[in-house]
């Protein structure tokens, strides 16, 4: 539910001038918020190349944390429907214009047997 | 009487039943709005609004969809929504909780902590004003009996959800049921899920199956299977058998979760009935559910005596967002159309004479 709202429409930003440091907003494809102890993951892929989860982090209400350790958070959440940033390192540059990225949002929900969680993938243009 | 007399008056056709109020009262979960309260195209008073505005005076409510800090949610939320309650003529009728059992990566919550978790939502629904709470279907039945005490002391019940594929004769529900008879069923007790009397397979399921490629020939066959209420135990190994990819697998998966049971199985439990989650998938138009049959529902609730309320849970928008615009207020509007038919509710002033 809710795939095709996962990345944010207008949310591709490069944060500095080598283009190197890029973020991307997304939102949670679940129902209701969650303690961030319960997302897995944030996985992307930008242009075909997979992203290192070490080289993400997540931002909700201005405080950051890295992707990798969201698993220890007991104490914020990402809320329904609200846009978390994902900031991550390009291995080479991004040239300016459309970029096709995927997100991968992985949780761990705890009446469902299997794992939980959604994928989009939409083409992004650099701003 | 407020509440009574705004649910309306019954047109009962037998003698001794006329001019009989109905004492089952209308209302809607806010999960109904989830696709435009995600989307931030409603407001939480949006919801609210559009449910009174359908004599839906009920307002169940999942604290951790609708409010931000769960399970501290701050004070002016709490002031808001109590507020808003007031201004809207509305009342919360129940709040939804969740058993994080999965909260830390690397082990399962203990007893403690489960029961310590669901007197937290207690505390919230006090502070909600809720006298209900539906406990989720994974609480446990341990859970459930050791935080019974604290939710009586705190003058509300807890409901387990009995929510498809469960059913009354369920292993999981019977063992649930042993422990709200020992407690007496002051502190617990049922939330029927109506999504365990889905009589046809819904449309919006296979439908959505067919637009991702699902093989026409393998849609029909677990949706005729389902229709003629035949085994589904070995659906998904059939439809492997005959070849069936991913899309195919999934439809057959959700054939396994969706049942059909008789509702008068609900009879011999209505005193433990406290709330009702009116779960719908698609209204055809003001009188009927695709799949689900509520002119055959709604009479076992009236025979039993029931008086608590009828609470929608729209769920078609997973199914059809992929290909149509999610319109959450028009499913909800025509289910109450239907519900104040079926509870022979008297048409209201403004219609035509």
């Amino acid at each position: 539910m809710y795939d095709k709202h996962i990345l944010i429409e207008d949310s591709l930003h490069s944060s500095d001038g080598d283009r190197t440091h890029a973020s991307v907003e997304v939102r949670m494809p679940y129902y209701r918020g969650l303690g961030l102890s319960m997302v897995e993951g944030v996985d992307l892929v930008v242009d075909g190349r997979p992203i290192p989860a070490d080289a993400t982090t997540f931002t909700v209400r201005g405080t950051t944390y890295p992707i990798t350790g969201l698993a220890e958070v007991l104490d914020d959440r990402w809320e329904m429907g609200e846009p978390a940033r994902i900031d991550f390192d390009a291995a080479t540059p991004l040239g300016p214009g459309e970029h096709t990225v995927t997100a991968v949002v992985r949780l761990r929900i705890s009446y469902m047997p299997v794992p939980g969680g959604g994928r989009d993938t939409k083409t992004l243009t650099l701003a | 009487m407020r509440d009574i007399s705004r649910s309306g008056f019954r047109d009962h056709p037998s003698a001794e039943m006329l001019f009989v109020v109905s004492a089952i009262k209308r209302g809607v979960s806010l999960y109904s709005y989830q696709e435009e309260f995600f989307l931030r195209t409603m407001s939480l008073e949006d919801c609210i609004a559009h449910a009174a505005s359908i004599g839906a005076l009920g307002i169940e409510v999942i604290p951790e969809q609708s409010m931000t800090g769960h399970p501290h949610i701050p004070d002016d939320q709490i002031a808001q929504w109590r507020a808003w309650m007031e201004q809207y003529g509305t009342t919360t009728s129940a709040t939804d909780l969740f058993l994080d059992t999965k909260r830390h990566r690397d082990r399962w919550l203990s007893h403690e902590e489960q029961v310590a978790s669901v007197r937290s939502d207690i505390d919230l629904a006090v502070r909600l004003g809720a006298p209900v709470i539906r406990a989720i279907i994974n609480t446990p039945p341990e859970v459930m009996r050791d935080a019974a005490p604290y939710a009586r002391d705190n003058g509300v019940r807890l409901l387990l959800e009995v929510h498809a594929p469960f059913h009354y004769s369920h292993p999981w529900i019977l063992e649930h049921l042993e422990v709200m008879h020992a407690e007496g069923g002051v502190g617990l007790g049922l939330m029927p899920d109506m999504g365990t009397f889905v009589e046809r397979f819904p449309r919006v399921v296979s439908d959505r199956a067919l637009r991702e490629g699902g093989r026409k020939d393998l849609v029909d066959y677990i949706v005729d299977l389902y229709d003629d209420h035949g085994d589904t135990h070995a659906l998904m190994d059939i439809v492997h058998y005959r070849g069936g990819g991913p899309v195919e697998m999934g439809l057959a998966r959700q054939a396994t979760h969706f049942i059909y049971r008789d509702p008068a199985e609900m009879l011999p439990h209505m005193d433990l009935i406290g709330h009702v989650q009116a779960k719908f998938y698609e209204m055809v138009d003001d009188t009927t559910e695709y799949s689900i049959p509520y002119d055959r529902i709604i009479p076992v609730f009236e025979q039993g005596g029931f008086s608590g309320y009828l609470s929608s849970e729209y769920e078609g928008n997973r199914h059809i967002e992929d290909a149509f615009e999610v319109d959450s207020r028009e499913e909800v509007r025509r289910q109450h159309a239907m519900f104040a038919t079926l509870l022979g509710e008297k048409p209201s002033t403004d219609s035509k004479a």
